[in-house]
């Protein structure tokens, strides 16, 4: 992480920062541009959400900037390092330290339980005892209102429980940035209520920066700022009144 | 999964057994011949041919130049007592015996039966041989206080019909000579019992006619596997012929090692067929669990990580494969080595003969974690491999 080159001369400060992004998909005659030197700057403790049409490259910016997917070419800074470039190996232990990410479909492993899901990540990271970990997850699980399921197995949860643990798990080892690509995707609309409402609040409490992909209207209203996209740029930038 | 398992515990018991059972009886054979024929086996003398060339000069006295041509063996071992007190100063050597050989016929009741006499001192030749361990009916005691005792084999006794402490005559070159059956041995070795008996080297000398010499001497050493080495420095040291029971008996060694590598390479196949279980099962998990990769990528799991989990999955099902298939082999060894079964020609047994080696148990171990962990590696290589993007972006709606 140290030797990432440092962005250079930035006053505010943004926790993730991008410049002239571009991303293609496909080989040969399919190649298309899915990202078109996108730049984009969010800062600590706002939520944004991404807004546009199904294939304006949304999900695809989002994964390019969790570090997922790599940059065909431009720069991306995460907390001033300059992680665009960097090999397969920092660029997952950036994901395990500073992002956590939440998906349309849970990904919960059914092998194991709710705690035993949430800790995977403090697990890799290994910076806590096993006692801490448990105890950590468990609070967490408290805190998305699933305590008492934490022995649970994955799949003998509900829909909406599993993205609240997804959630909790995207939480686990405190990132600075938390993308989120369609949360509510596959939730009815009581359940993303929920959701939204718990990943907004848990942020603003913990002073991280979200990112949410989204269809959904009444997600996009509640975000600090919503960044709607076209064809693989940003339209426009708009505060809610 | 289960199946791999299966296949591990099978193909690692069925090579602990095979392995056990031929070495087992190979074990068996080389001890056979060593009770009977010894180590080493020291006969004729080495005398070498020689061409020259002299120049008979007056005032420098002349010279000879010698060219060796070749070597032939001649006679027997014309004074064993110089040679065998040599041979005694070989730190590997456990005993010598002189063993006087002639051949004869024994005859009783009118039947007659080809006969090779070997004129032995026992007590030299219990230390060369397992005569003791061969003896089924009698007791050598009786046959060292008999001059005239004999040592039949009860293949000629069965076919002499004839009983401890009876007569029988050896005739030898018109001579007759009676001799007291004093004890019956079997070596299980057909050609020796077939025609070998054994009477005082004393008696021999008389019957044979035979005042001095030996025919050959039979040597036992502590450490067998040096016997070439030894035989090369006493053929140096002596000038006899001598031969080491690796070259005699080489070609029954020759077929014992080729069962021995047949069976490996046999019951091999059915851990190699486990194997390629284990990759098509870790294969199968691989693709169906694309996603569970793709989410553990994301949250920061490296790619060893990931093969990690598929090469311990593979590890864990060897592990607990070769640890049943010790258990299952060791059982099924103790089970065949109580299961009876009669041998006799190249060596005597009544039961199956086991050698009990954890070499068997470590080759077998490590077959079985090479072929699966190698079968392991693919799979796991190639979810290393996934790209989380590509994944996630394929289940998104």
């Amino acid at each position: 992480m140290s030797e990432l080159p440092q962005s250079p001369g930035f006053t505010s400060r943004p926790i993730l920062r991008c410049r002239n992004l571009e991303r293609y998909l496909g080989e040969g005659e399919n190649r298309v541009q899915i990202l078109r030197k996108v730049d984009l700057d969010l800062d600590r403790g706002k939520i944004y959400a991404i807004t546009g049409p199904s294939g304006c490259g949304k999900s695809t910016l989002l994964y390019t900037l969790g570090l997922l997917d790599r940059e065909d070419s431009g720069e991306i800074w995460i907390k001033d390092l300059k992680v665009s470039g960097a090999d397969d190996h920092e660029r997952t232990e950036i994901r395990n330290r500073t992002i956590g990410f939440v998906f349309q479909f849970h990904f919960l492993l059914p092998e194991f339980t709710a705690l035993e899901n949430i800790m995977l990540p403090m697990i890799k990271l290994g910076q806590m005892s096993s006692g801490a970990m448990q105890s950590r997850a468990h609070n967490l699980l408290e805190e998305v209102g699933l305590g008492e399921k934490s022995k649970r197995l994955a799949n003998q949860l509900s829909g909406g429980e599993q993205q609240r643990v997804a959630i909790a798990r995207a939480l686990a080892n405190q990132p600075d940035i938390i993308l989120a690509d369609e949360p509510t995707g596959n939730l009815d609309q009581k359940n993303s209520t929920i959701v939204i409402d718990l990943l907004c609040r848990m942020a603003r409490e913990k002073d991280q920066t979200i990112l949410v992909v989204t269809h959904n209207h009444a997600i996009a209203e509640a975000c600090d700022q919503t960044l709607p996209m076209l064809d693989g740029v940003f339209a426009s930038a708009c505060e809610p009144a | 999964m289960l199946m791999s398992l299966a296949g591990i515990t099978f193909g690692v018991a069925f090579f602990i057994v095979t392995q056990a059972q031929t070495s087992g009886f190979e074990g068996f054979f080389v001890k056979t011949i060593l009770g009977t024929n010894g180590a080493l086996r020291v006969r004729e003398r080495i005398q070498d041919t020689l061409r020259s060339m002299s120049v008979d000069d007056q005032e420098s006295g002349g010279f000879q130049i010698s060219h060796k041509e070749g070597k032939r063996y001649v006679g027997d071992v014309a004074q064993p007592e110089l040679v065998a007190d040599a041979i005694r100063q070989f730190g590997n050597v456990s005993g010598v015996s002189k063993v006087v050989t002639g051949n004869g016929q024994l005859v009783l009741r009118g039947q007659t039966r080809p006969a090779q006499i070997y004129g032995i001192v026992l007590d030299d030749h219990l230390g060369v041989s397992d005569l003791d361990e061969q003896i089924v009916f009698g007791e050598l005691s009786d046959f060292r206080k008999t001059a005239n005792g004999v040592l039949l084999s009860r293949y000629l006794a069965d076919r002499l019909d004839v009983g401890l402490d009876e007569k029988i005559v050896l005739k030898v070159a018109g001579k007759s000579r009676k001799l007291t059956v004093s004890a019956i041995y079997e070596t299980g070795v057909r050609d020796i019992d077939k025609v070998r008996m054994f009477i005082h080297l004393r008696t021999a000398r008389s019957v044979l006619g035979k005042a001095f010499g030996a025919s050959f001497l039979q040597v036992s050493l502590f450490d067998n596997n040096r016997a070439p080495q030894d035989a090369r420095r006493m053929i140096d040291v002596t000038q006899h012929h001598v031969s080491e029971w690796q070259r005699r008996e080489k070609v029954w060694l020759d077929v014992f090692k080729i069962l021995r590598i047949s069976s490996a390479l046999t019951v091999s196949v059915i851990i190699l067929i486990s194997g390629l279980g284990m990759f098509s099962v870790l294969a199968i998990i691989v693709m169906e669990k694309t996603k569970e990769i793709a989410i553990l990528r994301s949250m920061g799991f490296q790619r060893r990580d990931i093969s990690h989990i598929f090469l311990w999955q593979g590890f864990v099902i060897t592990t607990a494969g070769t640890l049943s298939g010790w258990m299952l082999g060791f059982f099924m060894t103790l089970g065949l080595a109580n299961l009876p079964i009669r041998i006799r020609g190249i060596f005597s047994t009544d039961h199956f003969v086991v050698n009990w080696s954890i070499s068997h148990y470590l080759v077998a171990a490590l077959i079985a974690f090479v072929v699966v962990m190698l079968a392991s590696y693919f799979p796991a290589r190639r979810a290393a491999r996934l790209e989380p993007a590509d994944v996630i972006r394929g289940t998104s709606g």
